[in-house]
């Protein structure tokens, strides 16, 4: 909420500066978000009068004036606007004064004719409001008078940043309360006199829905004339407090709402036909509002209708039929209290949100209907003219909000603050806060006021204690707990592992939006559905990725595309698979994601750098999965992947079930992420990744391990970890080791084979092998690759 | 005897000239190989007296030996040159780089929280995580914010549907964790969180680590003093800190936490607040008999603040030279 300081100044004036002030309420929890002059810094501009204007003899667009600033001499000043007239009253810059920028008013000479001063407009000022031309003020302007006094242009519109809870404030008069109880000074209200019917017509309210408007007034005013001119005075408060003048009456009640944060609205009384009904929509009529748009009134929303129609969404919207015209000559000013339950959410399901629905919705003070309806009226009456009725009241007093009364225990008080407050200031300070304190020290009964719809229970009062005798004047304590172990798991093994396994490998950690192109996820996964944002910030950050795929391969081509070749990235994140039997209908799955593109190794005097393939990062996984010790139980599977390789994918298995896939981005994806060339990736699921068997030591065999190698070969199609398992499986005991050493194609190998040349290492715990011992092992590992492979020993 | 002082004299003499091992070599056969010069002196033997004969030997002997022990000298000093020389040649240019793989680096969100999970985790605090897509129980209704609270407009939530969201807070966790486990609890819950809102200042995506502890006593001063505490640490340094009332409807008393930055503004870094009892009632903790406090902070704003980083969705661009600086 926007104020003018200046303003509130006119309700409580504590000596204290423009910045002590605003840190003084940002501490009470009214957080202060900015602080804007109502005009740039200057000096020397007074109220004069062209009392001379003439046509300049060599300029068109200029004029030759003599302005009266209440001098000895008239002052003679040439003037460029095309609104410079005879008699009108002007903002006169006179010599020697500096306009904002440090520009100094000189005498001069303008083609020719003699100039001591300028005549200025708003923006010359550095006044926020739009104009063409100098500045008109009205004709009853004092002459001489500076123009910082006279327009209060030393003022400042301060903008509070109001918590939801704090509806109290959303008028001066909430704030001038509370600036009163933080410098326990006077609060005094604008006064009026109070308005005395002077006809007698009324109207008739009908209340079908008491728990939605517990009060409603209405009050007939004939004979208004809506085409009178709002008065200065009320235009700029208004303008500081964000609100654009429109008509007399509009005004008008924007200014009570911003003077005491009640909502009102007046209607065409001639446009009503029979009584006021206050009810609820029947769930199929039309309403037009004062902004053109057509809604539906849902059947759960409040109106204020005639016999006939709704005329108003009741503390959201007017209607544009019922509303005041230039037509309008009587009108139906209602100010009523409508219950926060009934006007929350019901706007913003509409698309609606107004300054009255928002004030309603947080709670306005029921008791405070009838000052205003008579201050409105007086504004009325005295800027428009016309005629009262008497104020028409319908009201349920079991629906009315009470002030609460809340039990306060000193006990609880203490408990919850961890400092104690001394009674006095306990109860001082819910004194000044306008609440009714009975009891004595150790218990009380707090008796809140209607406008704080925030005080509910202890809490709430213990708040407010708190938040009056400062948040910093409660001391720093450290938190007092038993000292309990928590549990620790060995075999658990950390994510920050990974990560620093990942880091020391050589990746960059990256960190995706969890929302992606739905067009480019396509490309990755055909056919899958994902969860979809109905309002997305974009359609490219509209679907929830399936994958890290898509997140990371978006890196990379965003890096490639800014001179990074090599790039080796890893992030760790949900994906989100819907699934009807999850939790809110989605499988929400912690992945480890990891992408490898470019050279293997940054381009170096002694190494040679390959592009990076298949196997470079499969050697990294390779790593990951040491972490668990339990690396029999992994194994890799060729699979098929619509983002990856045919030829180059694999599932990643953990005891038989697939929880990952690595693999070659499919060549057709390159294009569409900007991939430039080989780029391998990686995803498996966290949980089946972090747990680890715990080290078993075995005895060490005191005997000499004997080495021998064979090559066989067998057809290319044969996966080599299928010959590595049988060759395990019928080496028996003393084979305690298995290395793939080579892989050739070519020359002295048919086409379509390949040659294997393995390592067997043999070893027993107990003696020393006989040669006839090794063998026998070799025979056996040739014989069952033989049969199960089809394989022939090399040559 | 003459000749074998002769023939000393020559080998020592030809020892001296050698230049190389291989004619080093060559003179030792010369002289003390089966058919050398001075082991054919011993043929002489059989010519000499009984006298004559050990005295003789001796002289033999020693002639030998005085010749293999220049021999010896002279090799060890050729192949002391020889190594010296070989040493020589396998000069390197030690300034050149090795052969590394240059470290990668943790993205400075996750920096940020592990730093965040070390300090709390000391003092016994269990890292919790949850759910990013959330329901409205968990995300508003657990944490008293009810369907048309005003501060559900205040969180500019990407609904899937009016029951199911992405989370807007971690706030949920604490619901998470209290609706399983009972007090005394110390959790954090890191994580990221949504918001429909994009601009210089504002990510749709951003993280927080949420805080919670709960037990019999706790209260608005200890709430105070480990934020306080933890901003020190955080940023190595006593800045000016200050708690300011707020709200938020999961917490009464609330405040705002702000440091002094190095422009002299104060700076938001931290919501917190004691637990509202509704939302202890809610997971059916005995408000009366305990109470606890929450706190929660942005990750990314205090990251910024930390390393300097002035542009917020640098974070999510994952540009390998803004990521690389964090080693």
């Amino acid at each position: 909420m926007k104020f003018s300081e200046s303003w509130l100044r006119e309700w409580v004036n504590p000596a204290i500066s423009r910045d002590q002030l605003s840190h003084q309420i940002t501490m009470a929890g009214l957080e202060v978000d900015g602080i804007d002059a109502v005009a740039a810094e200057f000096n020397g501009v007074v109220v004069g009068e062209v009392v001379e204007c003439a046509q300049h003899p060599d300029a068109d667009k200029l004029r030759v004036t003599k302005v009266n600033v209440g001098g000895e001499a008239l002052l003679d000043i040439v003037c460029g606007a095309a609104n410079c007239r005879l008699g009108l009253k002007v903002a006169v810059a006179t010599v020697g004064a500096v306009l904002p920028g440090d520009f100094k008013i000189k005498k001069a000479k303008l083609r020719g004719q003699p100039s001591e001063g300028m005549l200025c407009s708003f923006s010359e000022l550095g006044i926020d409001i739009e104009s063409d031309g100098i500045i008109e003020l009205p004709a009853d302007a004092p002459i001489g008078t500076d123009i910082r006094e006279y327009l209060d242009l030393n003022d400042a519109v301060i903008d509070v940043d109001l918590t939801s809870n704090r509806a109290d404030c959303l008028g001066m008069a909430g704030l001038a309360r509370e600036v009163g109880v933080l410098n326990r000074a006077e609060v005094s209200e604008p006064r009026w006199d109070a308005v005395s019917p002077s006809i007698s017509d009324s109207i008739n309210i009908k209340l079908d829905a008491a728990d939605a408007c517990p009060r409603y007034l209405g009050r007939v005013v004939r004979n208004v004339n809506v085409a009178a001119q709002t008065p200065e005075w009320m235009k700029e408060k208004l303008r500081r407090s964000g609100i654009r003048s429109i008509d007399p009456i509009v005004d008008i009640t924007n200014f009570v709402l911003v003077e005491f944060g009640q909502p009102m609205h007046a209607f065409d009384l001639a446009k009503i036909d029979g009584d006021i009904q206050v009810r609820l929509g029947k769930g199929d009529e039309k309403l037009i509002l004062l902004d053109g748009s057509e809604i539906t009134v849902p059947a759960d929303t409040l109106v204020i209708a005639d016999s006939k129609q709704p005329l108003a969404l009741a503390g959201v919207f007017g209607g544009e039929y019922s509303g005041v015209s230039a037509d309008t000559r009587d009108i139906l000013l209602e100010c009523a209290f409508f219950a926060p339950l009934a006007i929350m959410g019901k706007a913003r399901r509409l698309g609606l949100h107004t300054d009255s629905s928002h004030r309603f919705e947080r709670g306005v003070d029921p008791e405070l209907q009838h000052k205003v309806m008579d201050r409105a009226t007086r504004l009325v009456l005295d800027i428009c003219g016309g005629d009262a009725g008497p104020v028409c009241e319908a009201k349920s007093d079991a629906h009315l909000p009470k002030a609460k009364v809340i039990k306060l225990r000193r006990s609880k008080l203490d408990k919850i603050l961890g400092h104690v407050i001394p009674d006095a200031d306990v109860v001082e300070i819910l004194t000044r806060l306008g609440f009714a304190v009975e009891g004595s020290a150790g218990e009380w009964q707090v008796t809140t006021a209607t406008y704080r719809f925030d005080m509910a229970i202890e809490e709430d009062l213990i708040e407010e204690i708190a938040r009056i005798y400062g948040y910093n004047n409660i001391p720093n304590k450290a938190p007092i707990a038993a000292l309990k172990m928590s549990d620790h798991h060995e075999a658990a093994i950390s994510l920050k592992k990974v990560r620093s396994l990942l880091v020391a490998r050589g990746f960059q950690e990256a960190v995706t939006y969890s929302f992606v192109d739905p067009k480019l996820q396509q490309l990755v996964h055909p056919g899958q559905e994902a969860m979809v944002l109905p309002n997305p910030i974009s359609s490219e950050m509209s679907a929830m990725r399936l994958s890290m795929f898509t997140g990371l391969l978006n890196a990379v081509g965003y890096n490639q595309a800014r001179q990074q070749g090599r790039v080796r990235l890893f992030e760790t994140g949900l994906r989100f698979v819907p699934d009807a039997n999850a939790e809110s209908g989605v499988r929400q799955q912690a992945m480890l994601g990891a992408v490898i593109a470019g050279p293997q190794f940054d381009e170096h005097w002694s190494m040679d750098s390959k592009t990076v393939d298949f196997f470079d990062l499969k050697g990294d996984l390779e790593a990951i999965i040491g972490l668990t010790v339990s690396t029999s139980e992994f194994s890799f599977r060729r699979a098929s992947h619509s983002a990856l390789h045919p030829g180059q994918c694999a599932e990643i298995l953990r005891n038989d079930r697939v929880i990952g896939y690595i693999g070659a981005v499919h060549p057709t994806l390159e294009k569409p992420f900007g991939l430039n060339g080989k780029t391998i990736v990686f995803e498996l699921e966290l949980d089946a990744l972090l747990h680890a068997k715990l080290p078993q030591a075995q005895a060490i065999s005191r005997f000499p391990a004997n080495r021998r190698d064979i090559a066989v070969v067998v057809d290319d199609a044969v996966a080599s970890a299928e010959l590595i398992k049988i060759i395990r499986k019928v080496g028996g005991n003393q084979l305690v080791g298995v290395n793939l050493f080579d892989v050739y194609q070519g020359k002295g190998v048919e086409p379509g084979k390949k040659s294997l040349a393995i390592a067997l290492t043999l070893q027993d715990n107990t003696r020393t092998l006989e040669e006839k011992e090794i063998a026998e092992v070799v025979d056996t590992v040739v014989s069952a690759l033989k049969s199960e492979f089809n394989a022939s020993l090399r040559d | 005897m003459q000749q074998l002082t002769e023939i000393v004299e020559q080998a020592l003499a030809a020892i001296e000239q050698a230049t190389d091992l291989k004619v080093l070599d060559d003179i030792r056969v010369d002289y003390l190989g089966k058919k050398g010069r001075i082991t054919d002196m011993m043929k002489l033997m059989g010519t000499l007296s009984a006298e004559e004969k050990p005295k003789f030997g001796q002289a033999v002997n020693d002639a030998k030996q005085a010749v293999q022990s220049k021999l010896g000298d002279q090799m060890e000093l050729f192949k002391a040159r020889e190594l010296e020389s070989k040493l020589a040649a396998e000069q390197i240019d030690v300034t050149l780089p090795g052969r590394t793989l240059e470290n990668g680096g943790l993205h400075p969100v996750t920096r940020t929280i592990e730093r965040i999970e070390s300090f709390f985790g000391e003092l016994g605090f269990t890292v919790k995580h949850g759910p990013e897509i959330e329901d409205d129980f968990h995300n508003f209704d657990a944490l008293n914010i009810s369907e048309h609270h005003p501060a559900r407009a205040d969180h500019d939530t990407f609904y899937f549907n009016p029951k199911v969201m992405l989370r807007t807070q971690t706030s949920g966790v604490q619901i998470r964790t209290m609706e399983t486990e009972k007090p005394p609890l110390r959790i954090i819950s890191p994580g990221r969180v949504y918001r429909n809102d994009y601009d210089m200042t504002h990510t749709p995506m951003f993280h927080q680590v949420e805080g919670l502890l709960v037990d019999e006593h706790v209260n608005f001063a200890e709430l105070k003093g480990i934020l306080h505490d933890f901003l020190r640490n955080f940023f190595e340094e006593d800045l000016q800190v200050r708690f300011r009332p707020s709200y938020f409807p999961f917490t009464e008393p609330s405040a705002e936490v702000d440091v002094m930055g190095k422009n002299g503004k104060w700076l938001e870094v931290l919501g917190c607040g004691m637990v509202h009892p509704n939302v202890l009632r809610s997971v059916g903790i005995d408000p009366e008999k305990y109470s606890g406090f929450a706190f929660g902070m942005g990750v990314e704003r205090l990251t910024m603040l930390r390393y300097g980083v002035n542009d917020l969705r640098a974070f999510f661009e994952n540009d390998l030279r803004f990521l690389k600086q964090f080693k």
